[in-house]
């Protein structure tokens, strides 16, 4: 028990110095840009609980998980088929190449003369910028696969589709799973931005709207609700992960003894 | 049908690369295994061993000559056709458990699942692991990942188990065990098996015959014939006069090979071009 105190101190103490700080020092601030925290807890709680979850939070999460499947769909059957067939690989790198250098803000631009303002554009924006990552770890994770036991599913003659989803996908897995955390990142961004760029709705349009209309402590509210999705995200993505990679922290770390 | 062999291998080679970079590993081997045999190659390090393996589970195509899985032509991998890997930590998958590891050569086949599981029961049943199902094989020690290989391989049921240095990387009183585990399951499912190893003693105590091959390029130095008695004892097979007698002799026969030979003992890296492979 005491154990678990302390790890949980070693993990909280800087959070609450800062917020402790924060709250302290800008007690008694009168900077309109800086408000006391006070009364940015104060527009946190108008707004986020729970006036603004339906309207703003909902949407853009809604975007996010979209976009972010699509993306890991498209990413893996891609870089599989890619990473298995290097005639393909060969033919696509240099355009995948060129594609992911375009800074995804940039893409919006272009999305926007094609789609439209809508969340069709915002979802596709999200889906186009992460599923680079997926894809490059896909590629890399299924021609690492161990040859030997390629080998060994011929002689025992597996057929394709076996081969594909008791082989090469789960010794591909952990670097999808790593191309996906960072994919999350991504998308998160992706929809911040489309969302101030081009929105009527969600966060990064409330966080926007906020600012221009000089609503300054409800955009520091915003932004710390933005910090909280975001975190809250990867906490479920990295339970989500632990899961599915049980057997590789298990194997890895009996590897590690011999 | 009486004649036709378990295993019949026909004048096969297998050069790497062409040209100036071209590398014989095989040339010219002829032998055969008859149904039920236990037949096990000896041979100086980097002698193609596991070269010829690859060859007969139709891994690799050879070059000229062929193999012979009961009479057909080996193309591809055969039916019936089972191989044990020297590194089971490479083999096995470790995202799988024991059980999932042990049923997955059934998936190719039309076998139904309560049937998967009972032919897998069975196969652990047959190298003591009964009750490890549920393990993930980096939870095992390695004698026991080599033999969930082993029970992977006999539940596939084949006809032909071939073997590539399987003991080499486990202490040797595992060894001793798993060496008496392989005869066991051969004597019980009599099954044929060719096993390939660099111990002579191992080969001795296993085999019906020992084909002993020459340095690269390889061809069959002598086949030895070992008339010793089953079943067999680690300790009093191992005192018999007769087990020193061939032992020493394919020694001489392995050594004189070695002596007059000085080139280099490994295939140059680079030199296996990926289109050498059987495509699939």
């Amino acid at each position: 028990m005491t154990r678990r105190l302390r790890a949980i101190l070693l993990e909280l103490w800087l959070p609450v110095l800062g917020i402790a700080l924060w709250w302290v020092l800008s007690d008694d601030s009168t900077s309109p840009f800086f408000p006391p925290l006070r009364r940015i807890v104060e527009a946190f709680r108008d707004n986020w609980l729970f006036a603004r979850i339906d309207t703003d939070l909902v949407p853009s999460l809604t975007r996010f998980v979209e976009g972010f499947l699509i993306a890991t769909v498209v990413g893996v059957l891609l870089g599989l088929a890619l990473g298995l067939w290097p005639l393909a690989r060969r033919a696509l790198a240099p355009s995948i190449d060129f594609l992911r250098s375009i800074p995804a803000p940039a893409l919006i631009s272009v999305m926007i003369l094609l789609i439209g303002f809508g969340d069709g554009m915002k979802v596709a924006a999200i889906a186009l910028a992460s599923t680079f990552p997926i894809l490059l770890n896909t590629i890399d994770g299924v021609r690492g696969v161990e040859p030997q036991q390629l080998d060994m599913a011929r002689v025992y003659k597996l057929g394709y589709w076996h081969r594909i989803t008791r082989i090469v996908l789960p010794a591909a897995s952990p670097q999808i799973f790593a191309g996906m955390r960072v994919a999350l990142a991504v998308a998160l961004l992706v929809m911040a931005f489309s969302e101030m760029f081009a929105g009527t709705n969600g966060l990064g349009f409330f966080i926007v709207f906020a600012q221009e209309t000089y609503r300054i402590p409800d955009m520091w509210a915003g932004i710390v609700m933005l910090g909280i999705v975001g975190y809250a995200v990867n906490l479920c993505f990295l339970a989500f992960e632990r899961r599915i990679l049980r057997w590789h922290r298990g194997w890895r770390a009996t590897a590690q003894e011999r | 049908m009486q004649s036709v062999h378990a295993l019949e291998v026909r004048a096969l080679s297998k050069t790497y690369g062409t040209g100036d970079r071209a590398v014989r590993a095989i040339d010219d081997l002829t032998f055969e295994v008859e149904p039920g045999e236990f037949l096990c190659i000896v041979g100086p390090s980097g002698c193609g061993k596991t070269t010829l393996l690859k060859c007969l589970s139709g891994l690799l195509r050879p070059t000229s000559g062929a193999a012979y899985l009961e009479g057909t032509l080996i193309e591809r991998s055969p039916d019936g056709l089972a191989l044990v890997f020297q590194e089971y930590s490479r083999s096995l998958l470790p995202w799988m458990t024991v059980g999932a590891n042990v049923r997955l050569p059934l998936l190719g086949r039309r076998v139904r699942r309560s049937e998967r599981r009972s032919r897998a029961a069975e196969a652990l049943d047959a190298v003591g692991l009964t009750g490890f199902e549920d393990k993930h094989p980096w939870q095992l020690s390695g004698g026991m990942q080599q033999r969930v290989a082993i029970a992977r391989a006999l539940a596939y049921q084949p006809h032909l188990l071939l073997m590539d240095e399987p003991f080499a990387s486990v202490d040797a009183q595992t060894r001793a065990d798993l060496e008496d585990l392989v005869l066991d399951v051969h004597e019980r499912f009599g099954i044929t098996v060719v096993f390939v190893t660099h111990d002579i003693d191992e080969s001795v105590y296993l085999a019906d015959r020992i084909v002993v091959l020459t340095h690269r390029p390889t061809t069959v130095e002598e086949i030895v014939t070992v008339s010793l008695p089953r079943p067999r004892d680690q300790i009093a097979t191992k005192e018999l006069p007769e087990f020193m007698e061939i032992r020493g002799r394919v020694i001489r026969l392995i050594k004189g090979e070695t002596g007059e030979s000085d080139e280099g003992d490994d295939i140059p890296a680079g030199v296996v071009a990926a289109h050498e492979e059987v495509p699939e």
